[in-house]
């Protein structure tokens, strides 16, 4: 269920990639389908009624496995997300150019390339 | 001193280093960045033939045969990655010398740069699924910024239009490896590929759909080409060469056969699909070349053609069909990197790429019209150039797997595809002088050299077919992929 949620938020953002035609739109839509990733990166980890992946000296090692959320998929949706902000950042320095030379957001009036 | 981390290491800090010395002296940065290629593509030539080696991230050595930390792998396969982005990386660096003088902030140019063979050359060597995602995004982002170096209105828009669609192929791919860690619990390539070991569910086909059409976007197959040939033509001639030579089949192909063939396995389905998507590639990349009138349009679209040969035969999962793809991925390296690169130096002396207003260039540009010749013929398939061999051992290796369709669709398209640079070359180099004609002025030093470097290796690359040479280098890489799944037991040691 949780999963199809996540697929939904992830068809909701290619949707708009797709369909939309104002550059801030498009962006904000790439940023709702990385965030989908992100979400589901995260559930995969995710355990119920678990504790933080930290182990300390009166914890059994079977009691941590047991309880214990998966902590891998927390490091990677770090670094997804700091990929993610990069990304986002360039497409916003090139969409403020691209306003620059051509005066609009529209990308039906930014068509100097022939398909 | 473990030299696999030097690979990535060595790109990574010369594009950190180089901007901070040489914003006042783009002569230092110049012998800076062709140091670090030219270092770079020895340590490649130096690995070649070297036994398997791994290197386990901040010394995490697997226990028990469980990776715990990252590793890179340094087997036939990187190697002969390595060889094809350092050998062109080299040489394109070299022809910037003089043409990157017309930009500003050369400095920040050769940043980007070797932040971008930095990604390749971790794309190459790494073992570890999320780091492969890294490294991708690391080559991509760079590779965003090269096209949009010139900041006018057609290198920002296909630069915005690469920069949308390239990001949703990451999102596709990370979606991708996201499914396959829930699935099997592991990142490490080797370790996913035991735990699956073949044996695929549905829900693993949906990380292969994902994984395809990332990856097909990347390397810019047929349904998923769009971008490219905007992308490709709007970067600085370098940068073109460097995205149609290797980029895209880098991060594209390479990475696409290492996880089908090496993580998921090739079934006979992911077969047929990258046949299918190859050939498509093929036929329609070569017919939408045909009506160009933009030089470098022109071979953007014939990149699409000639990668489609190489999926073609990666796909036929045969070892003959591998090696001859392998063969034809280096080859087209070489020339297609040395046709971008004259058309730079064409437009460079005479300030047009538009194949109407050409015409006769050859007597002016003498260096540039018999390379470019070369080139052409060798992508259009004429012994005794690279080309031609390279394209009859795919034809070859479809009629030994008995797909005789394939083989005529790749024999046909080789055909159309001499129609088209015969066409190209009579319209630009020969015939009736124009109004480029007498506008055509000096091509400089470093792009002649690096021209008539990559000229001779069109000609001299036919003999990596010979059979010492062969089992040094295209079998070693051609074996890693037709192994599949026994990659498994080399990387764990198992």
């Amino acid at each position: 269920m949780h999963y199809a949620l996540c697929l939904m938020l992830f068809m909701v953002g290619l949707y708009g990639v797709m369909v939309k035609r104002n550059l801030i739109k498009i962006i904000i839509s790439l940023i709702i389908m990385e965030s989908a990733v992100n979400v589901f990166i995260v559930m995969v980890g995710y355990r119920k009624d678990g504790i933080a992946p930290i182990m300390n000296k009166a914890m059994e090692a079977e009691t941590f496995v047991r309880s214990s959320v998966d902590p891998l998929p927390q490091a990677l949706v770090l670094t997804a997300i700091v990929i993610g902000l990069g990304v986002t950042a360039m497409t916003v320095a090139i969409a403020m150019r691209l306003y620059e030379r051509y005066g609009t957001y529209d990308i039906k009036e930014i068509r100097k390339l022939k398909g | 001193m473990q030299i696999i981390p030097l690979f990535v290491a060595i790109p990574l800090g010369a594009a950190f280093f180089i901007p901070m010395v040489g914003r006042k002296n783009p002569r230092l940065c110049d012998m800076l960045t062709n140091i670090t290629t030219l270092a770079l593509f020895l340590m490649a030539l130096s690995v070649i033939g070297k036994e398997t080696s791994v290197y386990w991230m901040g010394g995490w050595i697997p226990r028990l045969g469980v990776p715990l930390g990252i590793n890179l792998v340094l087997d036939g396969m990187s190697v002969f990655m390595l060889v094809t982005i350092s050998l062109i990386s080299f040489l394109v660096t070299v022809y910037s010398i003089q043409y990157m003088d017309k930009f500003t902030s050369k400095a920040r140019f050769y940043s980007l740069f070797l932040l971008m063979v930095a990604g390749m050359n971790g794309v190459a060597l790494t073992g570890d699924l999320f780091n492969l995602y890294v490294f991708l995004e690391i080559a991509s982002i760079a590779s965003y910024a090269l096209v949009a170096f010139g900041c006018e209105h057609e290198e920002l828009e296909a630069s915005f239009k690469y920069l949308v669609l390239g990001s949703v192929a990451s999102t596709l791919i990370l979606f991708g490896i996201a499914i396959t860690y829930a699935m099997t619990g592991s990142l490490n390539m080797a370790q996913v590929s035991t735990i699956i070991g073949g044996d695929l569910k549905a829900i693993h086909l949906f990380a292969i759909a994902l994984f395809i059409s990332g990856f097909g976007l990347k390397a810019a197959l047929v349904p998923f080409h769009a971008w490219l040939p905007d992308a490709h033509p709007s970067a600085p001639a370098p940068i073109s060469a460097m995205l149609s030579g290797v980029l895209i089949k880098t991060i594209g192909i390479y990475a696409m056969a290492r996880v089908m063939m090496n993580v998921i396995g090739l079934t006979p389905l992911i077969s047929y699909i990258m046949m299918v998507l190859g050939t498509i590639s093929m036929v329609v990349g070569v017919l939408l070349c045909m009506g160009q009138d933009d030089i470098k349009r022109f071979l953007a679209y014939s990149s699409i053609s000639q990668v489609g040969y190489v999926v073609l035969g990666i796909g036929l999962g045969t070892r003959l069909g591998i090696a001859a793809a392998l063969f034809h991925l280096i080859n087209h390296a070489v020339f297609k990197s040395l046709l971008f690169l004259n058309s730079g130096a064409v437009e460079y002396s005479t300030g047009t790429r538009d194949l109407n207003k050409m015409g006769g260039l050859k007597e002016k540009l003498p260096v540039t019209g018999t390379t470019s010749l070369i080139g052409s013929m060798s992508i259009a398939g004429i012994p005794p150039f690279s080309g031609f061999w390279s394209k009859l051992f795919i034809i070859m290796a479809c009629v030994q797997a008995e797909r005789y369709g394939f083989a005529a669709w790749a024999a046909g398209v080789s055909v159309l595809t001499l129609a088209a640079f015969m066409r190209l070359q009579r319209r630009a180099f020969f015939g009736e002088p124009k109004e480029a004609y007498a506008a055509a002025g000096k091509v400089p030093g470093s792009m002649k050299v690096s021209m008539v470097g990559l000229a001779i290796l069109c000609v001299v690359m036919g003999l990596l077919w010979l059979p010492q040479v062969q089992h040094a280098f295209l079998i070693p890489a051609a074996r890693v992929l037709q192994e599949g799944l026994d990659y498994a037991s080399y990387v764990l040691g198992m």
